[in-house]
């Protein structure tokens, strides 16, 4: 553990979730509440990069549909509250039952394919998500819903920003420690395996679709989830949140925090969000600057800010060689991770 | 003797090309069998159909007595037929341990396990270890395979094949592009595996085939020319002709 | 629904598969053989849209607008080959996602700077204002022209392709294109070239989409990925397989928003259908897509790697 606070990649976001929890006391104490609901919409948009890198930093999948979840997340709390459910454990299941589903659905059918034809199916799926919302009038259409019904889990009333926000940091804090346990776990090693050689690990024994099926599934359900608190954050349902540019803007969070690292989603959060909000203010027309600055990203490569943090690790304590061989192991795997 | 691989009448087909003629092969516990024959003779198109990344067109394949004719190359390997690669087929980005650890993880159930870090598994650690150990690389174990020199990538390649524990090795040309020095250490290795697993090779260093083979198999465009001990081959006239040419065999 | 009703929109059909080709014909060749994944192809339509609706401002004359466009886009794409294009060629399709993604975002924003939020008008030329009589059935003059112009437009790239020396490079580029390059074919020049006429098909079809559809910011996007459904169903890097799968998938997208309400109403009670109708119609290509490569995952017609 000592090793893991030594290096800047570890202890730079350790330090940014530290002073993440800090938000809600320091909002209450400068009365400024806007920045609990600011960085709120930060904690989720890390925690549906947290699932996208699941898909596409471990495994290689490059989903251009995960807004799709997101949306169905959001809607899963809609739908409830319209027809008169406010308890939040239903919208969890609903949540997550329906994510499952339409993601291993879609997942079947795209992982026929590879590469581009790959690319283009999730983004199609994710416009037929769209394009269902938009038309369900009943269910306020284009327009989206307000939310009146928000979830409830016991005495946790998420119709409060700062009841979001707390929620919404725990679950964050768990995906991390968990993306953390699983990127060196077998299962992530299989789909890790999978992005560099798929054949190698047919050869080895493992049917590497089922495992990629599954991991997309998985990174589904979790970007559901945060799609649910987005729900609650807005009171409020939208197609809007299914439309592609969402589906993009994820990807650019976590190719700028690191892509396949585990603290890159929310390094990525932070900077993509955060610069958006600095550019808004200089300009109504902050995206003629922002594109631009998204096709040099492209340039510059994916190793991202976790990626630059890493390159001060290497100038801080020499990693030891232990008997142990696991930590070495895993710090070459997390160098050559990038 | 029980006979580990067999395979009856193999045939593939490219179009009008017939690049598997018909191949019977025959493997007994223990065995090293080696594959020779010319450029183009169709040896690793046959590899892939033993191993399962290609389908035969009409031919049967048993293992352990099994037919796994229809089974995929995860099924086969699943039941301890393993193979390697002639171009070197390994994870880059991973440790060698990571690597060797992975190897050993297929032989498992399932690697559907989401939290214990993959390292911890001590049965697949220590087959890793030991296939490390056999091919010269534990002190490697902690680099990136990515950065190892070539002839170290290429034990990798067999130390993967060695740590999930086959019953029988495929092994494509290990010696690809070897120096020599290399080369004699994969042949010691070869010799020590010799007993402990059945093992069908195919390589184009005479020195290697001659000195560890059991058995012999020239394949000439598809078709199995003759099957024998070295000394048969070695005096057998049509493979002298077509394959060893008009010099002196390798004593 | 009559037969009157089923020709016309079998024509919108042919006509919104057209303009489907024009996309699909460009992008295709540039995943085939480039294999670079260009989601900025929507934006070059867009353009050649804003192209057209300010050339027509300026001088009166839709055949101008739409050289205009056309050269515009073609200008557009060259740089736009040059200066970030070309260098992604060898990254992954990612590092392709993510920066023909900022292109689109960019150029969104920068037809709004310059032109403005509010849809352009760019009207339908007079001397295409009528309808035209095919037999006693008429149909929009304007339209009809699209699926003239369209046809000549796949005539003649069939042409090309299939009959001179550059189609058969460009042939030979969507079944090996390393190939192609060692032997000695200038491909810095072709993949230039390609790209440049890809963004001039696509400024062409936004330019004659202009005054049927509305010109705004964004107006790329629908259109695109519907483009790339048609070249998933076709099949990536084959131009026939887009031509047939442009016109399966207009006809089907058109017919289906058409009459599938309708034909719901038949089996339904209203509500029902009047909710699911459109929902359905809107997602039908998509279905189509999932049916096609449940079954046949290359595509229709494939250009055969």
């Amino acid at each position: 553990m000592t090793s893991l606070l030594s290096r800047p990649s570890s202890w730079v976001p350790m330090l940014v979730l530290a002073l993440l929890a800090t938000v809600p006391f320091v909002a209450q104490a400068t009365g400024q509440q806007f920045y609990v609901a600011f960085f709120a919409r930060i904690i989720i948009y890390a925690i549906a990069a947290c699932a996208l890198n699941i898909a596409l930093g471990y495994g290689g999948l490059v989903s251009f549909g995960h807004s799709l979840f997101l949306g169905l997340g959001a809607y899963a709390v809609g739908l409830a509250s319209f027809h008169e459910i406010g308890s939040g454990w239903v919208h969890l299941a609903l949540c997550l039952a329906v994510c499952a589903l339409v993601a291993l659905v879609t997942g079947a059918i795209s992982l026929r394919t590879s590469g581009i034809a790959f690319i283009m199916i999730t983004l199609a799926f994710a416009q037929m998500g769209y394009f269902l919302f938009v038309s369900l009038k009943n269910y306020g259409g284009d327009d989206g819903m307000s939310i009146a019904l928000t979830s409830r889990f016991g005495p946790v009333d998420l119709s409060s920003a700062n009841h979001v926000y707390v929620t919404g940091f725990i679950v964050l804090v768990l995906s991390i420690w968990w993306l953390a346990r699983l990127r060196v776990a077998p299962f992530g090693m299989v789909i890790r395996g999978a992005k560099q050689n798929a054949r190698r690990v047919n050869a080895a024994g493992i049917p590497v679709v089922r495992y990629q099926l599954l991991a997309y599934v998985m990174s589904g359900m979790l970007c559901g989830v945060a799609g649910l608190l987005l729900a609650n954050l807005n009171a409020f349902a939208s197609p809007s949140t299914m439309a592609w540019s969402v589906s993009g803007e994820l990807i650019v969070i976590v190719v700028i925090g690191g892509l396949g690292t585990v603290f890159g989603p929310l390094m990525g959060a932070i900077v993509f969000l955060g610069l958006e909000e600095i550019l808004k203010g200089f300009t109504d027309h902050w995206m003629v600057i922002f594109g631009p600055l998204i096709v040099i990203v492209a340039l510059l490569g994916k190793s991202g800010i976790i990626g630059l943090l890493q390159r001060f690790d290497a100038r801080s304590k020499p990693v030891a060689a232990t008997a142990e061989a696991a930590e070495p192991a895993a710090a070459a795997a997390v160098k050559g991770a990038a | 003797m029980a006979s580990v691989l067999r395979t009856e009448s193999l045939v593939k087909r490219y179009g009008a090309l017939l690049v598997t003629d018909a191949v019977s092969l025959d493997i007994a516990e223990g065995e090293l069998h080696a594959i020779i024959g010319p450029n183009g003779a169709g040896k690793t198109t046959l590899i892939n159909q033993l191993s399962g990344e290609l389908a035969s067109d009409s031919g049967r394949v048993w293992f352990d007595g099994a037919d796994v004719s229809v089974l995929p190359i995860h099924q086969r390997a699943r039941r301890g037929l393993l193979r390697s690669y002639q171009i070197t087929s390994i994870f880059d980005d991973f440790s060698v341990l990571e690597n060797a650890s992975f190897a050993a993880l297929g032989a498992r159930r399932n690697a559907f396990k989401f939290w214990a870090p993959m390292l911890s598994d001590r049965q697949a650690r220590h087959a890793a270890e030991g296939a490390l150990e056999a091919t010269g690389l534990r002190q490697h174990h902690a680099t990136a395979a990515g950065d190892l020199g070539y002839g170290e990538r290429r034990q990798l390649e067999l130390a993967m094949s060695l740590a999930a524990g086959p019953k029988f090795l495929l092994l494509d040309e290990p010696m690809a592009g070897m120096s020599v020095q290399e080369s004699t250490a994969v042949i010691a290795l070869l010799q020590r595996l010799k007993r402990q697993y059945t093992i069908l090779l195919v390589e184009h260093d005479m020195d290697a085939v001659f000195a560890l083979a059991d058995r012999i198999t020239v394949l000439v465009y598809g078709k199995v020319l003759f099957t024998g001990t070295p000394d048969e081959i070695r005096n057998h006239p049509e493979v002298r002709a077509v394959y060893l040419g008009e010099e002196e065999a390798a004593a | 629904m009559n037969a009157t009703i089923l020709l016309a929109q079998l024509l919108n059909g042919l006509q919104y598969g057209v303009l489907l080709f024009l996309l699909a014909a460009g992008l295709t060749l540039v995943f085939g053989i480039m294999s670079f994944v260009n989601l900025a192809h929507g934006s070059l339509y867009m353009m050649g849209a804003y192209f057209a609706a300010s050339a027509f401002q300026f001088t009166g004359s839709f055949g101008l607008a739409v050289l205009a466009a056309m050269g515009g886009s073609l200008l557009l794409g060259l740089v736009l080959e040059f200066v970030a294009v070309s260098r992604l060629y060898r990254r992954d399709h990612l590092d392709h996602v993510l920066a023909t993604f900022g292109l689109t975002l960019f150029f969104n924003e920068l037809v709004r700077i310059v032109w403005g939020s509010q849809p352009v008008f760019l009207q339908v030329p007079e001397f295409l204002g009528g309808a035209i009589d095919i037999g006693g059935f008429t149909y929009p003059a304007y339209r009809f022209a699209i699926i003239v112009v369209g046809l000549l437009v796949a005539i003649g790239s069939w042409l090309i392709i299939n009959k001179t020396r550059i189609g058969m490079l460009i042939r030979a580029g969507a079944v090996n294109p390393a190939m192609v390059g060692a032997l000695g074919v200038n491909i810095g020049l072709l993949n230039a070239m390609l790209f440049g006429v890809g963004a001039m098909l696509a400024g062409l079809a936004g330019a004659m989409a202009g005054p049927i559809l509305s010109v705004q910011s964004g107006m790329g996007e629908s259109v695109l990925i519907t483009t790339l459904v048609v070249i998933v169903i076709g099949g990536i890097g084959s131009v026939t397989g887009a031509l047939y799968a442009s016109l399966i998938v207009g006809t089907v997208d058109t017919l289906g928003r058409a009459f599938l309400p309708f034909m719901l109403r038949q089996v339904t009670e209203r509500s029902l259908a009047d909710a699911a109708g459109p929902a359905l119609a809107s997602m039908l290509v998509y279905l189509l897509m999932a049916v096609v490569l449940a079954w046949r995952p290359q595509g229709l017609f494939p250009s055969k790697r």
